[in-house]
Formats: C-alpha cells, sequence, structure tokens
C-alpha cells in the first residue's frame, strides 16, 4: 500500500497544527496566572465560561442547523444525497451522520455535532443545484472528515480562550472601577490598584486577539487537513479543487446582502466552526483559495507519481 | 480513530476486509431452503477508480489487473449514476461467483487499491417465479459484513424480506447490525 501510506500524512501541516496548539495551551497558562492575580472573581471566571462553554458544546448541532435554515431529511426526500452519504461512510468506514439540507441558495455545506456519533451533516439547496454529483461528492467527503477529525469539538475547546479571556478583561474592568471608587483613603496605594488592575485589562485584551488569530489559524489548518482527507478518500483531488473553484466563483456572483446575512451569522457564534465548516474560503477561517488549491495539485501529483 | 490523529486531523483510509465473503457459499443453502432463492448467476463487485490509478484507465486494464482475461464476454464492467465502477461477473455457479469476486478483491487490495473497494453485490432470484420477488446480498468490504437488499420499484425496497432474510441467514452470515448501513443500491446493475 506503498501509494496510500504516502499521502496519508503531511507532516509540515501537522508541525504547523501542533505549535499553533501549543501556542493556545500556553496562552491559558498566562490566563490562568492573570485569574489569581485577580483573586475573587476566580470561581465565578470559571463558572461562566464553563457554562458557555458546555451550552455551545451540547446545542452548537441544534444551533447551526437553526441558524442556516437547515432541517434533517430522509432518504426518502433526498435520495441522491443520501446515497452519496452512504457510500463514503461504507468507504470511509465511520458511522453515517445525519443528514441536512438547507434551503438556502448559497452554495455552501456544513458538518457540525459533537462527535461522529452525534454529527449532522448539511448541504445547502444552492450547492446541490449548482455542482455535478461528482463535486457534491467531494465537498460532502470534506464535510465528513471535518467530523472524523472531531472539528466542532477542537474548534470549540479552542475558542474556550477567547471566550476565558474576554471575561476575564470585563471582570478586571468591573474590579478595577470599583476598586478605584471604593478605596479613597490611601491615594498613593489606590491608584497603584487602579494602574495595576488596568494593566490587566490591557494584557486580557491583547491575550482575546492573540487568541482571536490563533483560533483562526487553526481553523484555517483544520480545513486544509479536512481537504487533504477529503480528497484522500475520494481518490481525486482534482474534483474537490473544481468544486472550490465552482463554489466561490458562484460565491462572488452573488448579491451583496445575501453575503452580509451568513457573515452576520457567523459572527453571531463563538467558534467559526459552529457556523459551519463552510467549504467557501470567503472567511478568515477559511485559507485562501490558492493554498486550498496548491494543497490539492500537490495531492494529485503525489497520487499520480 | 486515535487521540493523535484527532489532534492532527488524519484519517486512515479503511483497509477491506475479505474475510467473510467464502460464508455466502452455506448461506446460499439455507437461503434456497427457507425461501427457494438461487443464484441469479451475476455478481458484482463496486469500486470508486481514484486519479493516478493508470492501470485503471482502460476496461481491458481493469481486467488484466483483476485477474480477468481482457476478451472474457462473462466480465463486463460499467459505470453507475454516482460514479463508481462495477466488475459485473457471469457464472451460473454460485461458488465460483464467489472465488472470482475474491480474487478480483485480492488482487485490488495487493495493487494498494483496497481503500478503494465499497461493496460485492450477489444475485438471487426466486426458482419458482414469481416467489419472493428479487434479492440481493451485499458484502460490505470495509465492515465485513453482508445485508440483503430487496428492490420492488425505482426507490421502494421490500424491508419486510429483507428483515426475514436477515434472521434466516444472521447463523450462516455475519449480518451488518447497524442498519442505517443497509445502503440502498437503486439501479444496481447485478441482476
Amino acid at each position: 500500500m506503498a501509494t496510500s501510506s504516502k499521502i496519508e500524512t503531511d507532516h509540515k501541516l501537522n508541525v504547523r497544527m501542533f505549535f499553533t496548539g501549543l501556542a493556545l495551551v500556553a496562552l491559558y497558562a498566562i490566563i490562568v496566572s492573570v485569574m489569581i492575580s485577580l483573586g475573587v472573581s476566580l470561581v465565578l471566571v470559571i463558572v461562566i465560561a464553563g457554562a458557555l462553554l458546555f451550552s455551545q458544546y451540547y446545542f452548537s448541532d441544534k444551533i447551526a442547523m437553526f441558524s442556516m435554515h437547515a432541517h434533517e431529511v430522509t432518504p426518502e426526500q433526498e435520495p441522491k444525497l443520501h446515497q452519496i452519504v452512504d457510500r463514503l461512510c461504507l468507504l470511509a468506514d465511520m458511522p453515517k451522520p445525519r443528514v441536512g439540507v438547507s434551503e438556502m441558495d448559497i452554495p455552501n455545506a456544513f458538518a457540525t455535532g459533537l462527535n461522529p456519533n452525534a454529527a449532522v451533516i448539511c448541504a445547502t439547496r444552492g450547492l446541490m443545484q449548482r455542482l455535478p454529483d461528482e463535486e457534491l461528492e467531494a465537498v460532502l467527503a470534506h464535510e465528513l472528515s471535518h467530523v472524523a477529525h472531531r472539528d466542532v469539538a477542537i474548534m470549540t475547546i479552542a475558542s474556550g480562550v477567547g471566550i476565558l479571556a474576554g471575561l476575564i478583561s470585563r471582570i478586571a474592568l468591573f474590579g478595577a472601577a470599583f476598586g478605584g471608587g471604593g478605596r479613597g483613603g490611601g491615594r498613593n496605594g489606590g491608584q497603584n490598584i487602579v494602574l495595576l488592575e488596568l494593566a490587566t485589562v490591557v494584557l486580557s485584551i491583547v491575550i482575546y486577539v492573540i487568541a482571536y488569530l490563533l483560533t483562526m489559524a487553526l481553523s484555517r489548518y483544520r480545513e486544509l487537513a479536512a481537504d487533504r482527507s477529503g480528497a484522500i478518500l475520494i481518490g481525486k483531488p482534482s474534483v474537490l479543487a473544481s468544486a472550490l473553484v465552482h463554489v466561490t466563483g458562484d460565491m462572488g456572483r452573488i448579491p451583496r446582502n445575501d453575503l452580509r446575512k451568513t457573515e452576520g451569522m457567523n459572527a453571531f457564534f463563538f467558534a467559526p466552526a459552529l457556523a459551519g465548516n463552510t467549504v467557501a474560503s470567503l472567511f478568515s477561517t477559511h485559507p485562501s483559495l490558492e493554498v486550498r488549491l496548491n494543497q490539492l495539485a500537490q495531492l494529485e501529483k503525489q497520487l499520480n507519481g | 480513530m486515535g487521540l493523535r490523529d484527532t489532534i492532527f486531523g488524519r484519517t486512515k483510509q479503511a483497509a477491506p476486509n475479505l474475510d467473510n465473503l467464502f460464508a455466502l457459499t452455506q448461506a446460499a443453502i439455507t437461503l434456497q431452503a427457507e425461501l427457494d432463492m438461487v443464484t441469479s448467476g451475476q455478481a458484482g463487485l463496486c469500486f470508486k477508480a481514484g486519479s493516478g490509478e493508470g492501470t485503471l484507465t482502460t476496461d481491458a486494464d481493469i481486467k488484466e489487473l483483476l485477474d480477468f482475461d481482457a476478451t472474457n464476454d462473462k466480465v463486463t464492467l460499467t459505470k453507475d449514476d454516482l460514479g463508481f465502477e462495477w466488475l459485473i461477473v457471469h457464472d451460473p455457479d454460485l461458488e465460483s461467483l464467489v472465488t472470482r469476486i475474491h480474487a478480483a478483491d485480492t488482487s485490488m487490495v495487493e495493487h494498494g487499491l483496497g481503500p478503494r473497494l465499497l461493496c460485492a453485490v450477489f444475485g438471487f432470484v426466486p426458482k419458482t417465479p414469481p416467489g419472493e420477488g428479487d434479492l440481493r446480498l451485499v458484502y460490505l468490504m470495509k465492515q465485513g459484513t453482508f445485508y440483503p437488499f430487496a428492490p420492488t420499484g425505482p426507490t421502494q425496497r421490500n424491508n419486510e424480506l429483507e428483515l426475514r432474510v436477515r434472521s434466516f441467514l444472521s447463523t450462516d452470515l455475519p449480518m451488518e447490525k447497524d442498519l442505517s448501513r443497509w445502503m440502498a443500491l437503486w439501479n444496481v446493475p447485478v441482476n
């Protein structure tokens, strides 16, 4: 099986993904130390962040389906879509996720759900109408790879850092205001505390920005990884490449207000992955079309070589 | 999938499991005794050709790769509406159908094309028509399990017969337990 083992791993991608993950973990450590410096709010921060993450984790599929106007479909309603998913899941030997259709006209697809057993894979009506069967299959293979890689869970955990940082900066802000008003007695001491807490706020905001950028970077690597696994599953990287070109080409022709609507929905979620591991690389959660096409072209060369 | 594969976003290609294919000959005896069904003389192997498989560019290439005589008219190749290739073998004897499908599988695996295999389909018909109607037994390559598929129309299947077949054959064959994997094969080119 020389051909298959050769293409299964891309070490550069692995290394980059590892360091992005490492940087996120390091950020957790910094955040914990900031929380300790704040003292009292520690328990509160953990409880609030935990509750937010928990609900996001458990309702992710419903939220994503709802916001995309998607509904689950039976094999009788969408025989072809089900048949394609059936075959891909059997080829990859993975459990079949639930299948949904979004009545949106924008050609797109997304996968959501906590783990491969509770996943939903969803295509928009626009995607099914615009793409030939083979390219639809390629897009679904990409989304199934997100399911297999547990990307929703991973991106939720990664974005948890951003939530934590945001909460800390807010709590620190309240702390600074409260501490400044309450300690009028020792003038110098009060000022020092205010300065200290202002510094904490600034630090938190910096952390938030860095965490956000890292989450975006991680999301882009996960997209590339899903492209890769999806292309290997269907055996034809060039078909996925052509589907990407079709989807992004069509995206460009759609009126702006439609796009803005989708964008707003994307911002509604904490984790970009929850809004759907979309195929189109319009948002910064996705690598540029050029990068994705390059990877697929390289894969195609490896397969032929 | 292991933790490392999850963290790095990798999937391993699934290798086929051919071990249980030969159990079909025993099951055919049960099938005839219980439901009066015999082989239709056709079996099909379904796979997805990828790019870069230069050995699979022409039909003759595929036949040769699968150890079939390229001029053998008992073996035909077709492509279905979802872009999967079907190798159809014609032979009145079930045992030799199974042997030939197994041989084709083995040579696919030897050429590193194991991950591309989807399923093998064996056709069964009532010995005295109309009987129970047509039945296919599908062998899922990656899972190593069988399931019955009894189409009665373009998109209808006889679930009652399928479940009956499962209960008759569950001692002879490893039947697929996950019913969501009993995929519909409409327009299956195996009669």
